[in-house]
């Protein structure tokens, strides 16, 4: 008992005493903002490579485009993150003599990775539509883009922003890989609390905690949206 | 009014349409039957490019839809469609179901006569024969609150007024497919494509559904009705065809047809299913 209670004080020191919770601060700020900004771009991204996919392909363009983005979600989704991130932070940066900041660096990376990811949400998403929506609209005359955006998309949402809401959750959970291109996330920031006291029961344990917390706070938003989307499926 | 000449259609090698050729008047009620799997839903859906022909012609309106560079689009506004499992819109309620097309398309034309008139004192300068002004005479208000009278007695027609404002997910099978046939209607179209309009419905339900169309034969609207509904077919047709094989292998009137068939397989056909 004396030992944890020991542990706990040491841990207290460091992060009061220490402004270790500055360095936890930054650490959690760097979390969101990768993860928000991941999440925005991949929306941004995906939302494209999903139209390319989704379009009829009876013309050459679309079939060109369609390859293009097929390459792309097989390449992102072929290859773990940390490959991603170390590649573009080690091959492609230094050989476009750029530089940038490790956090900048994991958020675009985020963001293409997610892009991926998000585009075969929403494929499967307005796929899962029945096709007769399709026809019902193409059937009176309207085109299918005019289609797609007044009857199709309205109903794919309701299939999409559950999922994306667990595509966030992952995004959060797998920024703690972004140490390996020297940005400070919440791993490192509790790693640089337990090497200072050369003690990682408690920091890593409360690091655990704070993930929890973070999830279950977005599952808490996802299931009050799911919620309100079916409330809106049989309204009578 | 729609000439179908040699029309052709192929799921890769699957041949199903094997050169079709037919004529369609305005004011005939035309009744497709066949076995399942001979081709002849897929016929109706070729009529209205729903499947893109591979082959052949399909004069309608004296302009060749099945011609890949024509707007089809604006010919499928003439042309309604029914089908077999309703394809309401279930995120609109059915007066939006109704509305939602004629109040788009009429928009649009009206978007485009704003450009046009807009645009006009540039454009002429570069014409030889100047254009005029086009006369707009309604607003976007207008259309909608047209459109909505329109939906409305078209609702009071079937006797559906009080479901105007819920959601397709709420009507029997029966009342969603009167709401889509309305829903055609509502476009004012010349003819009226149904692909096996009460297959998906309950028994008791079919009676209704068949019903509305009776009265829309009686006032002369010009129908292709696919169905298994032999009663129908021998009724309200002026005109029969089975189809077997991606062919149509006998074409006359229902007394003719049903009391003096001559094709042996459509005999076949008819004693199974009388």
């Amino acid at each position: 008992m004396g030992d944890i209670s020991n542990k706990i004080q040491k841990f207290i020191e460091i992060f009061i005493d220490n402004k270790g919770y500055v360095k936890v601060l930054e650490g959690l700020k760097n979390t969101l903002t990768i993860a928000i900004w991941g999440l925005i771009i991949g929306i941004i991204i995906g939302t494209l490579i999903a139209t390319v996919r989704v379009i009829p392909k009876y013309k050459r363009l679309p079939r060109i485009l369609n390859t293009i983005c097929r390459f792309y979600v097989g390449l992102f989704r072929g290859t773990p993150m940390v490959v991603q991130l170390l590649v573009f932070y080690y091959v492609l940066l230094p050989l476009m003599n750029a530089h940038m900041t490790g956090v900048k660096v994991a958020m675009l990376v985020f963001g293409l990775n997610s892009g991926a990811y998000i585009s075969e949400i929403m494929r499967s998403g307005i796929m899962s539509v029945d096709s007769g929506q399709m026809e019902g609209g193409r059937a009176v005359g309207l085109s299918f883009a005019t289609t797609m955006r007044m009857i199709v998309i309205p109903q794919a949402v309701k299939n999409i922003l559950p999922t994306l809401g667990n595509e966030f959750i992952s995004l959060i959970k797998e920024t703690s890989v972004v140490s390996f291109v020297g940005a400070t996330d919440l791993y490192v920031a509790f790693n640089y609390i337990g090497s200072n006291s050369y003690e990682f029961m408690i920091p890593y344990l409360v690091m655990a905690f704070i993930y929890i917390f973070l999830v279950l706070l977005i599952s808490i938003g996802i299931k009050i949206m799911e919620r309100s989307l079916r409330k809106s499926d049989r309204r009578h | 009014m729609i000439d179908v000449i040699n029309l052709e259609k192929h799921f890769g090698d699957n041949e199903v349409l094997k050169g079709i050729n037919i004529t369609i008047d305005k004011g005939d009620i035309m009744v497709v039957i066949g076995p399942s799997g001979s081709g002849k839903s897929t016929f109706l859906r070729c009529l209205n490019c729903m499947e893109d022909p591979t082959g052949g012609q399909i004069i309608f309106n004296g302009v060749d839809i099945a011609d890949p560079k024509v707007d089809i689009n604006i010919h499928r506004r003439h042309m309604g469609m029914v089908f077999q499992h309703f394809n309401l819109y279930n995120n609109k309620t059915v007066i939006q179901n109704i509305m939602l097309a004629p109040v788009y398309v009429r928009c649009q034309d009206l978007k485009k006569a704003k450009r046009h008139n807009f645009f006009l004192p540039i454009t002429n300068l570069f014409r030889k024969e100047k254009q005029d002004k086009i006369d707009i005479t309604t607003s976007k208000s207008e259309i909608v609150k047209e459109a909505k009278e329109q939906a409305l007695e078209l609702l009071n027609r079937i006797g559906l007024e009080d479901k105007a404002d819920v959601y397709p997910s709420t009507l029997s099978g029966g009342q969603k497919q009167r709401v889509a046939i309305v829903r055609s209607l509502a476009m004012n179209p010349d003819v009226i494509l149904f692909d096996e309009p009460t297959s998906a419905l309950d028994p008791e339900m079919v009676g209704e559904v068949l019903d509305l169309m009776k009265e829309l034969a009686n006032e002369g609207m010009t129908m292709i009705v696919v169905t298994h509904e032999m009663g129908f077919a021998r009724e309200v047709a002026n005109k029969v065809v089975f189809i077997d094989d991606g062919q149509i292998l006998e074409e006359a009137t229902p007394e003719e047809f049903f009391s003096n068939p001559k094709n042996p397989r459509l005999k076949d056909f008819l004693s199974k299913v009388l």
